[in-house]
């Protein structure tokens, strides 16, 4: 999963947007924003922070300093371990060309310490979106860990997982009826890449902002899952 | 048995519902996945988790549970308990881990579904 290679299968599949969702890291992402440049494709700063309830959720950010302000609040709440390279696998850093930059020697795997509500509060404050990954899965998934929507968690959507769909996941959930629900493809290897998509239909680049208009269905713009 | 008696032998801590001590239990589930909990715990039933999230007290009083007893002192937030009191829900801590807290209970008589 080098950079050039992710952009090469996203540009092949008709992506237009993709986001770099580590555990609990952002230190990838510029690689591939930056080995996507001048190609149709944007690139998204994001984290896929484990909460400490055990709840998977996706942070979207549209600049790195936004993805490195938050990476700093994140550092201070992951546990203090280290990597067991031989039973997690090497967590390495790359540049734009998947060149070897360093290796990360904190665990980036399980929960940190940030609280779900807590954690969705301080991406917005930052100007991220804030969405629960996979939702219905039991693990890591908001409604498998919690069971219900947390009355006080304020999120942008909700992530199904790739053999959802938002009609399936209302049958299951009613109560998800408020709140917009996008589909993710959680690609961990090259082939998983646009195995499911969400359509944005936008009326510019695909900035936050436009990306939250679009999920609220307001000033025209809308999203759907095809 | 009623909730009283479990507080009582185990040395549990009341975090919330002084009030409906005198409910009977009518058996234990332990779990800290909610989803399995709404599935597999019914009205009655005490409740052994290290899961102290806001939502466990909805769960709870959406099933009607005897009592949440929370293990291993974990430390419970306090919009949990506030919720709790609100809604009389029993809310419990236990200083013994899971598997200690429920061996307890077991020996106190409490049993789980098929036993």
């Amino acid at each position: 999963m080098i950079p050039p290679l992710i952009v090469e299968t996203a540009l092949q599949r008709g992506l237009d947007l993709l986001a770099v969702t580590d555990h609990n890291a952002t230190g990838n992402a510029w690689a591939v924003m930056a080995a996507a440049q001048g190609t149709g494709l944007t690139v998204l700063p994001g984290m896929e922070l484990q909460t400490r309830e055990e709840v998977d959720l996706l942070c979207l950010f549209e600049t790195l300093a936004q993805a490195q302000a938050w990476q700093a609040q994140v550092d201070q709440a992951l546990w203090p371990l280290k990597n067991d390279a031989d039973h997690f696998g090497p967590q390495f850093l790359v540049d734009a060309a998947g060149d070897f930059v360093a290796e990360e020697e904190r665990l980036l795997q399980g929960p940190t310490r940030f609280g779900l509500a807590e954690a969705a509060r301080a991406v917005r404050a930052l100007g991220g979106l804030a969405i629960p990954a996979h939702i219905e899965r039991s693990h890591a998934g908001l409604l498998g860990v919690l069971g219900l929507w947390p009355p006080d968690l304020e999120a942008d959507a909700a992530e199904l997982s790739p053999n959802l769909r938002p009609r399936g996941a209302l049958a299951r959930y009613p109560f998800l009826a408020p709140i917009p629900l996008i589909t993710g493809s959680d690609a961990h290897m090259l082939d998983f890449i646009g195995q499911v998509v969400t359509v944005f239909v936008l009326a510019g680049p695909p900035t936050l902002a436009e990306l939250r208009l679009a999920l609220q269905g307001q000033a025209g713009r809308r999203f759907y899952v095809p | 048995m009623i909730v009283r008696e479990a507080v009582q032998n185990l040395n549990l801590t009341i975090l919330a519902g002084t009030g409906p001590l005198d409910q009977e239990v009518t058996g234990g589930y332990a779990a800290d996945l909610l989803s399995c909990v709404m599935a597999g715990a019914a009205a009655g039933n005490l409740w052994i988790t290290l899961q102290t999230h806001l939502n466990v007290v909805a769960v709870a009083s959406l099933l009607g549970l005897a009592a949440v007893v929370v293990a291993e002192g974990a430390p419970v937030p306090p919009e949990t308990v506030e919720k709790a009191r609100e809604q009389g829900v029993v809310l419990l801590s236990s200083p013994l881990p899971v598997f200690e807290t429920v061996a307890a209970l077991v020996a106190l008589g409490i049993h789980g579904r098929g036993t």
